[in-house]
């Protein structure tokens, strides 16, 4: 396929229709609008359904819905309509229902603005909903990723019968990147478990109620098996000149863009620097962290916010290595320049730690 | 024997067949329901169940249970069945309908189901005629949850949450839903019935029955309200509480048919068919796009460009043409725009990329190139450029505090050049065409053939391409850069 220069938000919902999608739902919100336009011109197009919910709530029960009825089906929104989908969340990752979710963070907390930012991560890596459930989150950082890594929200959403969530901010939402489609196209099917209306599907149910305490922790320990087996099998993470890295830089998302210029600024003027670009934020390479912490002597996570991630990546090391933090938030991205000037304090800290120590 | 005619009939005891034959959800009690004795679900799950077996559509029919006593309906019905959070069966039944018009979708829900929590949920899926059924069970009480206030309380009534009685000035007036909703267009059929004795269940299974029959013919929104009792949770006998439904409930929430379109409403027209997997790339316009020929640059190039001027300039249109070209020349790109409100009047920029190796970041914080429509976008982003790098300004000389000798700068009225060629908005195409002209980035070729991609209107391409040939021009014949 030739290449195509679209924006991130609509290269989801392209994904989502060669990953066998055929229902949006969902309601404008600033910066993630164009994927519910994208959605409204292409879902009738090829067999699909659109609708504009009357909230959000409504919509991520709409999902709720078709994902009953054996339909693959997907929402976009960003923080605020975020908020009001974790209800459903919840009722989905209960009754087992997959469905993908993406979310283009913008700031906060409450109408914030709609510049980028990353402050959703503890509300949707965490599960902002009631209950012991977790989301997938894939967390994209180019348009080419918003289109791949939506295709592969369809497939895991499926394989684990559970929400997935697309995680990116406004600015891999809005830039246009070059992208590259995949020849096939997925049929869509419908699971054995779906409830279609028909002599097949008779004889099943979609629920998340179990009311014996008994039954409902045979429920929970059932999910929560799942969860361990993708913590297993599905962790993606992209090294960048980790390997020889002294000092490791986390990012993910837009800032792992800005951080790759930074690593390479950083090269040139001779620290050995790297960066670990978490892909899954939930299951998080954990592993991966812990196995560079060998060689690396720090770790430095930038956010867009005030530290959410960071408690991820300090619970993986254990205290291993000093964990630093570099955030900015209400829509503004730092320049690679000025996370560089942040690194090389923190080398040049690790440096005089390193002499110290040879000293003593 | 007897002269006259004994008329035949014979009374038949027998479950409809779209219930189970046991009901598994308390295994010491597999003949019962979880219903009290004389609690109106039994009834209104049977007339539901009877409609089902006559019109036979046992198989394509799917129950959505609500949040309430009625959330374990799934254990009588043998139907498909979804269980649903507290107040959204509309919204589920709007997809699963949507999902699969065949099947027949009931959603059952309770009065602080439909008429709290889920209001929103059953207004709209009302106003967009929803082809579903929907059975809305009304006891003026929150039953399993013990007996709170529900929207429908009555005035007066003692609840757990108004202890001293409903009072209309702290928490208004029982919500009348049948006649709310028949002020929409949509809806097709809405009736409020009763369970207050034999001749109202009677005339319940018939209004249950028209609307799934509504729904078997393809016609729009159907509701049936029924008042029902709850003896239990307003403790009185359950003939008592009958009694309470056939009177006092009656008169606040009035009997009768609020809408009934059945006979004018016209069957939704179904969705068209679904193309053939091989047309979806096609659709998707996936099977256009641009195949890179790389031809130039030879060397190396890493053009980092901010393009900026106030909205309406066509600013973030100029920086997808340079993309477009560049990406069409065999070099990997970027776009980045400063996105929302601020488009639609104040300034606008973008983020370019142009380069030959792999993009790492999309962010241009040190461009080597700058592009400024207007002055204040030239304040803003020249102290930004990187030493040696290009500063395009639209105007005749720069402005006071504006100078960086550092810099290559191209001043020209790009807007005045512009206007003498068509249209002063082609602005953004003369200064590309000066960027061409002066840097070299791309050869005019790639940035027609873009041009021809993005700009549909004949008119409008004739206007542009004059445009970007005089910004060449201005730049190749006029005065070298002033810096």
């Amino acid at each position: 396929m030739p290449k195509q220069l679209i924006k991130g938000n609509e290269a989801i919902v392209k994904g989502a229709i060669l990953a066998g999608c055929r229902a949006f739902y969902g309601y404008p919100i600033t910066p993630a609008s164009e994927i519910a336009e994208a959605a409204a011109l292409y879902m009738p197009q090829v067999g699909g359904v659109f609708l504009q919910a009357e909230s959000e709530v409504a919509a991520i029960n709409m999902l709720y819905g078709a994902a009953s009825a054996g339909v693959r089906a997907m929402t976009g929104s960003s923080g605020p309509g975020m908020s009001l989908m974790q209800e459903g969340m919840s009722y989905l990752a209960g009754a087992e229902l997959p469905c993908v979710i993406a979310d283009i963070m913008r700031g906060g907390p409450g109408l914030g603005n709609i510049a980028p930012e990353q402050g959703d991560y503890n509300q949707v890596v965490k599960g902002g909903g009631h209950g012991n459930y977790r989301t997938l989150v894939l967390a994209p950082d180019s348009v080419q990723e918003m289109a791949s890594l939506t295709e592969l929200a369809f497939d895991l959403a499926d394989e684990y019968r559970n929400p997935v969530v697309v995680l990116a901010d406004g600015c891999i939402g809005q830039m246009m990147e070059p992208v590259e489609f995949p020849a096939a196209v997925a049929e869509p099917r419908i699971p054995h478990w779906a409830v279609t209306g028909t002599a097949d599907s008779r004889g099943n149910l979609v629920t998340s109620i179990h009311l014996d305490p008994d039954e409902l922790e045979a429920h929970i320990r059932h999910l929560e098996t799942k969860y361990r087996r993708a913590e297993r099998k599905e962790v993606r993470f992209e090294s960048w000149r980790a390997e020889d890295a002294e000092v490791v830089l986390v990012g993910y998302g837009i800032v792992a863009r800005v951080l790759k210029a930074a690593v390479e600024q950083a090269r040139e003027e001779g620290l050995a620097v790297g960066l670990l670009r978490p892909i899954t934020l939930y299951p998080f390479p954990s592993v991966e962290l812990r196995r560079l912490s060998r060689r690396a002597l720090a770790f430095v996570v930038v956010e867009l916010s005030t530290g959410q991630m960071l408690d991820d990546v300090r619970l993986a090391l254990e205290g291993r290595r000093p964990v630093d933090f570099y955030g900015r938030a209400g829509g503004n991205v730092p320049a690679a320049e000025e996370v560089l000037a942040f690194v090389r304090r923190i080398c040049a800290r690790e440096k005089r730690a390193r002499e110290y120590m040879a000293h003593a | 024997m007897p002269e006259y005619a004994v008329p035949e009939y014979a009374v038949v005891h027998e479950k409809p067949r779209s219930f189970y034959s046991l009901y598994e959800r308390k295994p010491e009690l597999q003949h019962q329901t979880h219903y009290c004795p004389g609690c109106g679900h039994g009834i209104a799950h049977k007339l539901i169940a009877r409609a089902i077996d006559e019109l036979g559509i046992q198989d394509r029919t799917v129950m959505i249970s609500p949040v309430g006593c009625s959330v374990f309906a799934y254990y009588y019905f043998d139907t498909g069945n979804v269980q649903v959070a507290h107040g959204r069966a509309p919204a589920v039944a709007t997809a699963v309908k949507r999902s699969r018009p065949e099947s027949i979708v009931l959603a059952y829900q309770g009065d602080g189901d439909l008429a709290a929590i889920g209001a929103a949920e059953i207004v709209h899926a009302a106003n967009r005629g929803e082809p579903f059924t929907v059975i809305f069970i009304n006891n003026g009480i929150y039953g399993m949850t013990g007996g709170q206030m529900a929207p429908t309380t009555l005035l007066g009534r003692k609840t757990t949450t108004t202890p001293f009685g409903r009072n209309a000035w702290n928490e208004g007036y029982p919500l009348r839903v049948c006649e709310l909703l028949a002020s929409l267009e949509a809806p097709v059929y809405i009736e409020r019935v009763a369970l207050g004795g034999n001749r109202q269940i009677m005339k319940a299974a018939g209004a249950v029955r028209r609307a799934i029959e509504n729904q078997v013919k393809g016609l729009g929104f159907s509701l049936v309200e029924i008042l029902s009792p709850c003896p239990t949770i307003w403790k009185m006998n359950p003939v008592e509480a009958q009694r309470l439904v056939l009177g006092e409930m009656t008169e606040a929430f009035p009997l009768g048919v609020f809408r009934d379109r059945t006979k004018s409403a016209t069957v939704r027209p179904a969705a068209p068919p679904a193309p053939p997997l091989a047309e979806i790339p096609r659709i998707l316009g996936l099977t256009e796009g641009c195949e890179s020929t790389p031809s130039q640059p030879a060397g190396s190039s890493d053009w980092r460009i901010r393009v900026a001027g106030f909205g309406g300039q066509g600013v973030l249109m100029l920086g997808e043409i340079l993309i477009e070209a560049g990406l069409e020349a065999g070099l990997d790109v970027s776009w980045l725009p400063s996105y929302g409100p601020e488009m639609r009047s104040g300034t606008s920029n973008c983020h370019v990329r142009l380069s030959s190796g792999p993009i790492d970041s999309p962010l241009v914080s040190r461009p080597n190139v700058l592009l400024a429509l207007n002055e204040p976008s030239l304040r803003k982003f020249l102290p930004t450029v990187a030493p040696r790098g290009w500063v395009f300004y639209n105007g005749t000389q720069l402005p006071d505090g504006c100078e960086r000798p550092d810099v290559q700068a191209v001043v020209r009225p790009f807007t005045e050049i512009a206007d003498r060629v068509g249209d002063p908005r082609a602005a953004n195409m003369t200064m590309l065409g000066a960027l061409l002209g002066a840097t070299g980035m791309l050869t005019e070729e790639r940035v027609l053939t873009a041009l021809r991609r993005k700009v549909s209107s004949g008119r409008w391409l004739e206007i542009d391409q004059r445009a970007l040939d005089s910004g060449i021009e201005a730049v190749i014949k006029g005065v070298s850069h002033e810096s």
